[in-house]
């Protein structure tokens, strides 16, 4: 009998702190069979790979498309489809999308047909537009300036059909984010949260919920300065240095900087992170001033769509966006897209030189 | 049966085209919580007034100092009174999932089980950091649904300035592009540094990744601290068999243009069979009976361009290991910035091997934790301070590979140089006498 815990029933139970699980008895039998030592792989179709091992094993995964944000029932309903129809393994790509492993070509047809019936479109392999990298939103994060699981239901709703097949020129890799630290990440196209007007101040709370020299230390511009207004320990704002990024609000909330009308939607094009032909690249910004206009954003998807259609027509095999703009260069970029180039598209934050084309090399 | 919903004209319109909804799952489980009933309250909230409506605070299980994102509602009537009081509270539980998200369905099922029970029921698959996010629960809930999400073998991530829950891509599980064991590197990294994890109390958060090859599908480069890509040294290997039948089925147009002149070196050729060179540095192989690729590996940057387009007819080397890359992050505050190639190439195969990442990381971490601004990342303290005090901090020798090109002004005091120079002949000499 152990005393001390006779003593001490009301002790709370420690954490077992064991930090990332081991992998292996979650893989699929195959995979950990032949873990480090696959040849090749190839796609049947649209949503499918297959992939040969050197030992001449052979692996079909499938993957379809989910909502992220998934309630007990749904992902109940994926692992029944697990459990008939594939072999009781699945995991998830970094895009949230869903993978089923088979060991026999057979397999994949009902699994497919299983998928589809419940809404679950098969996809986002290869030269698709795959799911869209997001982030919380109104759902759950505390400085949103809009919806993430909204927007990208919407869009996805005007997308699926690019989902579901490999004919863009490149594989296509979109993200959003619903405020200007962009937690959505680098993408062939994304779209994110663009402030246009400075923090608006609620001076009687500042004071009590804001450390203020940390607000005065995370402004970019060095524009908020300790000040008294009303008698009472504030900030201030010197609005003509604000750039409106919205930094000074997660440590200060009283810094309110979303707006309904001038918090705007801005689309950014031409990140990519893999190494494959140029070196990453960041994304640029090419258009905002877009409304955040929920439930469905429609402004912001007219606009994804026909950047997206031009690129689908106009680029060769294998560029991805940036790849593309590379070889048309911009002037043809935003022609083509009819986006107009405004002075705001132009850098000013530093490092902007290296954004100046100094040569003579123009398109014409 | 749970309380009647409210209307819900917004959100209701998510509800239609053909992507799988949330909002339709939100309803089914309304159908038995009012707390989820008044979640969709708030966000319909959201939706009409464009505005977000929850707010921080500190909410965490015994023992640990992060891993709880807290929620608390702010939509409150003219009394202070919550408009939604059974949904008050929406906190959410980061959780660390296996390398490469694999999962069986009794893993998920418990999970499922756990969360119908402590929680709202809502689950994302995953984070953009990689955590397994329960989302939603109230005050009292999160120690029960920690307990028993910790006694399956999972535990909670990070949060705030503390280490940060980190991904790795499928990798060697069942990707031929693989480079190293990218989950056994993970688990050996992250592990190491639980303390950081879950009691926060570096300058800011600190990222690691593991992708398995240069098409860096964890996006590592633009997001981690310490981005480890897998890369290798020597040629890349070829199977004619292969070559053959890709260029039987892409012809002559395809290769030129998608891949010999996708090549950023031109390292790539195509050349008729008799013109062939051979060398230690060289591969190549036979596509027709007339025609071969040559590819000089000395020029070659490992960016994975014709491996991807002829998967299978040509495959990365077998001296395999990683480039480590640091100081990656987005926006705030000084701008994206992509990581630095602090290691040009390490081998990643024995334990000992793993383990000289691992004190790398600490290395890395320590410097960090030591010389850091408050809510500064690792980029951006080697912006501040310059990429040379952090290699002599973290004792790692310059090397050309880590710059695109030597500086370009003259703006250097350079009364050291005999000194190093006679160093770098030293370490020379040293190393030649060692083979």
């Amino acid at each position: 009998m152990n005393q001390a815990v006779q003593e001490k029933p009301a002790a709370k139970r420690k954490p077992k702190e064991t930090g990332v699980p081991d992998n292996k008895k979650y893989l699929h039998p195959l995979m950990a069979k032949n873990y480090g030592n696959w040849k090749y792989h190839d796609r049947p179709r649209p949503g499918v790979l297959h992939h040969v091992a050197h030992s001449g094993d052979q692996i079909w995964t499938v993957r379809a498309g989910t909502q992220r944000q998934m309630d007990v029932g749904t992902i109940r309903l994926l692992c029944d489809i697990a459990d008939k129809y594939a072999e009781g393994h699945v995991r998830f790509t970094i895009r949230s999308n869903i993978e089923y492993m088979v060991s026999k070509a057979e397999k994949v047809a009902p699994l497919i047909a299983e998928l589809e019936k419940h809404g679950f479109p098969v996809g986002g392999t290869g030269n698709s537009i795959s799911m869209i990298a997001h982030t919380q939103g109104w759902l759950h994060c505390d400085i949103p300036g809009t919806d993430a699981s909204g927007v990208v239901k919407a869009l996805m709703d005007d997308l699926i059909v690019e989902f579901k097949r490999e004919e863009m020129p490149n594989r296509v890799h979109l993200s959003t984010s619903c405020c200007e630290i962009n937690c959505g990440g680098q993408a062939d196209l994304a779209i994110i949260v663009q402030h246009t007007k400075p923090p608006v101040i609620n001076h009687d709370l500042v004071a009590n919920v804001c450390e203020r020299p940390t607000v005065v230390a995370r402004c970019p511009v060095a524009a908020i300065r300790p000040a008294m207004v009303n008698g009472k320990p504030s900030l201030e704002i010197d609005e003509t240095k604000c750039m409106c990024c919205g930094a000074c609000y997660p440590p200060c909330p009283p810094m309110q900087i979303n707006d309904p009308e001038y918090s705007k939607l801005a689309i950014w094009v031409g990140g990519k992170n893999s190494n494959a032909r140029g070196k990453p690249t960041f994304m640029k910004m090419v258009a905002s001033g877009l409304p955040n206009n929920p439930p469905r954003w429609p402004e912001v998807s007219v606009v994804v769509k026909r950047i997206l259609t031009v690129y689908k027509d106009d680029a060769r095999p294998w560029e991805r966006m940036a790849d593309w703009i590379d070889r048309i260069g911009w002037p043809r970029f935003f022609e083509k897209t009819e986006l107009p180039f405004t002075k705001y598209l132009i850098d000013d934050w530093r490092g902007s030189r290296s954004t100046f084309n100094a040569s003579t090399h123009i398109r014409f | 049966m749970a309380k009647k919903m409210h209307d819900t004209p917004n959100l209701d319109q998510l509800e239609d085209g053909p992507w799988p909804s949330f909002v339709t799952g939100l309803k089914e489980l309304a159908k038995d919580k009012d707390y989820v009933v008044d979640l969709l309250g708030q966000l319909e909230t959201s939706y009409r007034t464009k505005k977000g409506y929850w707010k921080g605070g500190t909410v965490g299980v015994f023992g640990y100092g992060g891993g709880i994102i807290p929620r608390f509602t702010e939509l409150k009537d003219e009394a202070g009174k919550p408009v939604y009081e059974d949904c008050t509270e929406f906190h959410t539980l980061r959780v660390m999932p296996p390398a490469g998200m694999h999962y069986d369905t009794d893993t998920l099922r418990q999970f499922c089980d756990i969360w119908e029970k402590h929680g709202s029921g809502l689950i994302a698959f995953h984070g953009q950091s990689g955590d397994i996010m329960f989302q939603g629960a109230t005050t009292d809930n999160v120690q029960k649904a920690f307990d028993e999400i910790n006694e399956m073998g999972f535990d909670l991530g990070g949060a705030g300035p503390a280490v940060r829950t980190s991904m790795s891509c499928v990798g060697a599980a069942r990707c031929e592009q693989s480079c190293y064991d990218e989950a056994k590197a993970q688990r050996s990294v992250l592990n190491t540094f639980l303390d950081d994890i879950h009691r926060p109390s570096l300058p800011y958060k600190f990222k690691f990744k593991f992708s398995g090859c240069p098409n860096d599908c964890m996006n590592s480069v633009q997001r981690a601290d310490m981005a480890v890509i897998g890369t290798w040294r020597d040629n890349i290997r070829t199977d004619e068999a292969m070559a053959k039948q890709w260029f039987a089925k892409h012809g002559m147009d395809e290769l030129v243009n998608d891949v010999v002149a996708r090549c950023p070196t031109k390292t790539f050729q195509l050349k008729q069979i008799k013109n062939v060179k051979t060398g230690p540095s060289i591969s190549s192989v036979a596509i027709s009976d007339t025609h071969a690729i040559e590819i000089d590996n000395h020029d070659c940057v490992r960016c994975m361009h014709c491996i991807n387009v002829m998967t299978g007819a040509l495959a990365p080397g077998k001296d395999k290991g990683a480039s480590v890359l640091v100081g990656g992050k987005s926006t705030l505050k000084i701008g994206g910035l992509m990581g630095t190639v602090i290691i040009p190439f390490m081998k990643l195969e024995t334990d000992e091997d793993v383990q000289k990442l691992v004190d790398l990381g600490q290395r890395t971490i320590d410097f960090f934790a030591e010389n850091a601004l408050e809510h500064e990342r690792t980029g951006e303290m080697i912006e501040r301070i310059g990429l040379i005090n952090f290699l002599e901090g973290v004792e790692v020798e310059v090397d050309p590979n880590m710059v695109s090109t030597p500086r370009t002004n003259p703006y250097v005091r350079t009364d050291g140089w005999d000194e190093e120079v006679a160093k770098i002949n030293a370490q020379k000499i040293k190393k030649q006498q060692a083979a």
